[in-house]
């Protein structure tokens, strides 16, 4: 036999190893890189009706154990002048939206919360093994097959937005709906956000309203005192909120 | 009995103590310590050996982390089929949605969690929502709502009545509501 | 759950229980007998000799019970050779796996190894049935006892205690540095904390290693060295006082600059860390045994009295000691990071992470001493009886 039949007769088995190798992969979506994006969001404050709809359904998409959050939503009450001693409530997260407001007159507004997916994330730099990671178009993931459940990620969170999942035993939070923004949808949040309170922003692409919103509007992160380089940007955020 | 050593300069102070040169440490008087260098070279090297196995296949290939993780994470189900989807079928609504109030207001925000369906009209059929809880979640009146997203009380503003006997939730409008067909679809 | 006030959703539940209170409390001991330990070795405080082996016993038998509140801790404990496998070099945790690994390893075992070498050897020879096993075993083999090669375990012995001394300080301050640490929560995030833990570790192993002489000479049926006490006490005082004015420093500073988290802290130790912060820790675990052993290096106390003295001041340490860790740890956690409201820690009595499990955790160490001393005698050959169980080196 010659050594071009010897090469052909290979083929057909390396083709069904490849087969078998790639077998056991997820299908990710065509054309998605990771280097063309850099996920954040935008969450305007003059928006958010304080319906609860991105709580359900974020619970829905991503089977959010009762009593947890990914995501919740608060409601601020500031008498006049005391911007350092608001009154906050979050029913259940705001899971079923919010009962009338006992307190009468002052400021009232709710402000909806998630993980940051901060860049220089104080989350990522405690974990011991490395089950907590950013990607590198800027989401902050959890392993879940190799979390430990130790809960220093959750101790060094700011921001209440981790937990540890009941049942599970590993921690857990707000993934910005990895597995939707890398097919092309958008986070379940922002699809069921009825204002328009809440949307996926990609700051590396050009053509995304993000930039100009940043241009012209005043935003805001949570806590930027801690320098913690957070991706979510609120539009008029009141200086009372924690 | 042990030697009391005394501070740092012990060492110095025993040699010039001992003239004859007795205190010169002969390798059998420290074999044993050679014989512990070796239990914990082998240890070490125990390590090594655990590290290679155990060390999940995956794991620094984009950063620190285990590799695979992401194609996991990527690959978890879908429920929200996302306002696209619906809109291939369901035009028509979408004509008479985009036109009204709730033009923003994307499907699955009143219809809830309809991936399967997308996939599979004939599958999970379109569960209609309750409008008087389904409305009442965003419009009933609240103090922390901005003030000009448009809210009622329901019990002075229809008095009981469902809002769908006034308001054609894909369109909003103060109008009889037409009948509707059921189904739907093109 | 109870909440006063707003905490964020999912901070309402505690995450780090008991068992994260028990475990600095325990490396503690570690940390603060060792220290003991070298201030004979190294700074030739010759009163405290009496203890010595009995400190370095110690030591070991808290080191080995130090991994198990944190394995009943975990979510996936089956996981936790991953520490070793995959370590995360900028977390803190996981470089601790590595300083645990060396303290036991390279400090205490080699130390232990090396002090009773002699004896190993001579009971390898001399006993008989399984325990002959265990100690041909820890010979590894080399029967060589002879003054050359005491002389070089000597020394080397030195050698490991003086580097033994900054890995005891690493091995507990880094624990500080892990709450110290997080930015996220100001009743943690100070620099003072790694110093006020290793401080308050050594208060604690001193104290624990005190009593143990005491309590250990007690049912021997031997006389106290008084001497040695009275030192181990004067160190117990000097020490105390370090800590609590470097406690204090903390408090007063916070009080002084009252930044943004100051009402709410402020509100929780007048509240909640009432009873273990200010009377328990403060008040009885503090004042009061600083107060007894300070009257004692002023004025001429009877024996009798200064005996009964340090073993309630002990007491009192060791509970003010781990009253701290439980202030550090579950107050850090009561109050939410909104500094808007308040939870409540559940401790249940029968769990994986709860009190029975505490209880028997902070037992454990003392039936692992018992057993490492009748492995390996704490105590001079010459004051051995029947009743210590220990086959004397030598004996006929």
């Amino acid at each position: 036999m010659t050594t071009r039949r010897h090469f052909l007769l290979l083929l057909p088995a390396a083709a069904l190893s490849w087969e078998y190798l790639m077998a056991g992969t997820p299908e990710a979506a065509p054309n998605f890189s990771e280097n063309e994006h850099w996920w954040g969001m935008l969450l305007d404050i003059d928006k958010c009706i304080g319906c609860g709809n991105c709580v359900r359904a974020c619970s829905t998409e991503n089977q959010v154990p009762e009593g947890y959050f990914r995501t919740w939503v608060e409601r601020y009450h500031i008498e006049d002048w005391q911007q350092e001693t608001p009154q906050v409530d979050s029913p259940d997260g705001g899971k079923n939206g919010f009962p009338p407001s006992t307190a009468v007159g002052g400021k009232n507004f709710f402000v909806p919360k998630l993980c940051n997916h901060c860049v220089d994330s104080p989350c990522t730099q405690v974990c011991p093994v490395g089950a907590t990671f950013h990607t590198k178009d800027g989401v902050v993931l959890v392993d879940e097959k190799y979390c430990l459940g130790c809960r220093y990620c959750i101790q060094a969170c700011p921001y209440g937005c981790r937990f540890l999942h009941p049942t599970k035993k590993t921690a857990e939070k707000c993934s910005l709906c990895y597995h939707r923004i890398t097919k092309g949808l958008t986070t379940a949040c922002a699809e069921n956000c009825p204002t328009g309170a809440r949307q996926l922003a990609d700051l590396k692409n050009p053509a995304d309203p993000i930039h100009e919103y940043l241009k012209t509007h005043s935003v805001q992160v949570l806590k930027p005192h801690l320098a913690t380089g957070a991706k979510m940007f609120y539009h008029d955020l009141d200086g009372s909120v924690r | 009995m042990k030697y009391d050593l005394g501070p740092l300069g012990a060492a110095h102070k025993i040699r010039h103590a001992d003239p004859h040169g007795v205190y010169v440490t002969k390798f059998k008087d420290a074999e044993h310590l050679i014989r512990l260098a070796a239990v914990v070279l082998l240890g070490f090297l125990l390590l090594l050996v655990l590290r290679s196995q155990y060390i999940p296949k995956s794991f620094g290939e984009f950063g620190f982390y285990r590799g695979a993780a992401l194609a996991e994470i990527s690959s978890k189900p879908i429920n929200y089929a996302g306002h696209q989807a619906c809109e291939v079928c369901h035009s028509e609504v979408l004509e008479i949605k985009k036109a009204g109030k709730h033009a923003g207001v994307n499907c699955e925000a009143c219809h809830g969690p309809l991936a399967k369906h997308a996939d599979d009209p004939s599958a999970e059929t379109l569960k209609l929502p309750d409008t008087a809880v389904l409305c009442a979640r965003c419009h009933e009146a609240n103090l922390a709502k901005p003030k000009t997203f448009p809210q009622v009380v329901s019990a002075d503003h229809s008095g009981g009545q469902v809002c769908k006997t006034c308001h054609l939730p894909h369109s909003p409008l103060l109008q009889p509501a037409p009948v509707l067909q059921s189904g739907g679809k093109k | 759950m109870p909440v006063n006030g707003f905490m964020y959703p999912n901070e309402i539940e505690l995450q780090w229980s008991v068992m994260i209170v028990v475990y600095p409390f325990v490396t503690g001991l570690v940390a603060g007998a060792f220290i003991l330990a070298s201030l004979e070795r190294i700074f030739h405080v010759e009163a405290v000799k009496p203890t010595y082996r009995l400190a370095l016993l110690t030591a070991l038998s808290f080191l080995l019970v130090a991994p198990l509140p944190l394995q009943l801790h975990l979510g996936h404990p089956e996981r936790s050779l991953e520490m070793y496998l995959t370590p995360h070099t900028t977390s803190a945790m996981a470089m601790f796996g590595f300083v645990y690994l060396w303290y036991l390893m390279a400090v205490i075992l080699l130390e232990i190894w090396l002090e009773y070498r002699k004896e190993i050897v001579l009971l390898s020879q001399s006993s008989t049935g399984p325990k002959r096993w265990l100690y041909k075993a820890l010979t590894l083999g080399s029967t060589n006892i002879s003054e050359g090669a005491l002389r070089v375990d000597d020394k080397v012995g030195w050698v490991v205690t003086l580097i033994g001394i900054p890995s005891a300080f690493l091995l507990h301050g880094y624990v500080g540095f892990i709450f110290g640490s997080i930015k996220a929560n100001p009743w943690w995030s100070t620099p003072l904390m790694p110093v006020v833990f290793i401080f308050s570790a050594m208060v604690s192993g001193i104290a624990m290693v005190m009593l143990l002489y005491m309590a250990m000479m007690k049912i021997r049926k031997q006389p106290i060295d008084m001497r040695c006490v009275d030192t181990i006490a004067q160190y117990l005082f000097y020490t105390f006082i370090l800590d609590f004015s470097l406690e204090m420093l903390d408090l007063i500073q916070r009080i002084y600059e009252a930044d943004e988290s100051f009402r709410s802290l402020d509100f929780m130790v007048h509240t909640k860390l009432y009873f273990s912060q200010v009377v328990l820790q403060i008040i009885i675990g503090t004042l009061v045994p600083l107060a007894a052993l300070g009257v004692i290096q002023v004025f001429n106390i009877p024996e009798k009295i200064r005996r009964a003295t340090y073993a309630i001041a002990g007491c009192l340490t060791i509970i003010g000691i781990f009253a701290m860790r439980w202030n550090v740890v579950i107050g850090g956690q009561l109050f939410s990071k909104s500094f808007l409201g308040y939870t409540t820690y559940k401790l249940n009595l029968i769990s994986r992470e709860g009190e029975l499990i505490s209880a028997a955790l902070l037992i454990l160490p003392f039936i692992i001493l018992a057993v490492l001393m009748k492995i390996l005698s704490p105590w001079p050959a010459e004051t051995l009886s029947a009743e210590d169980g220990v086959s004397v080196a030598g004996a006929q």
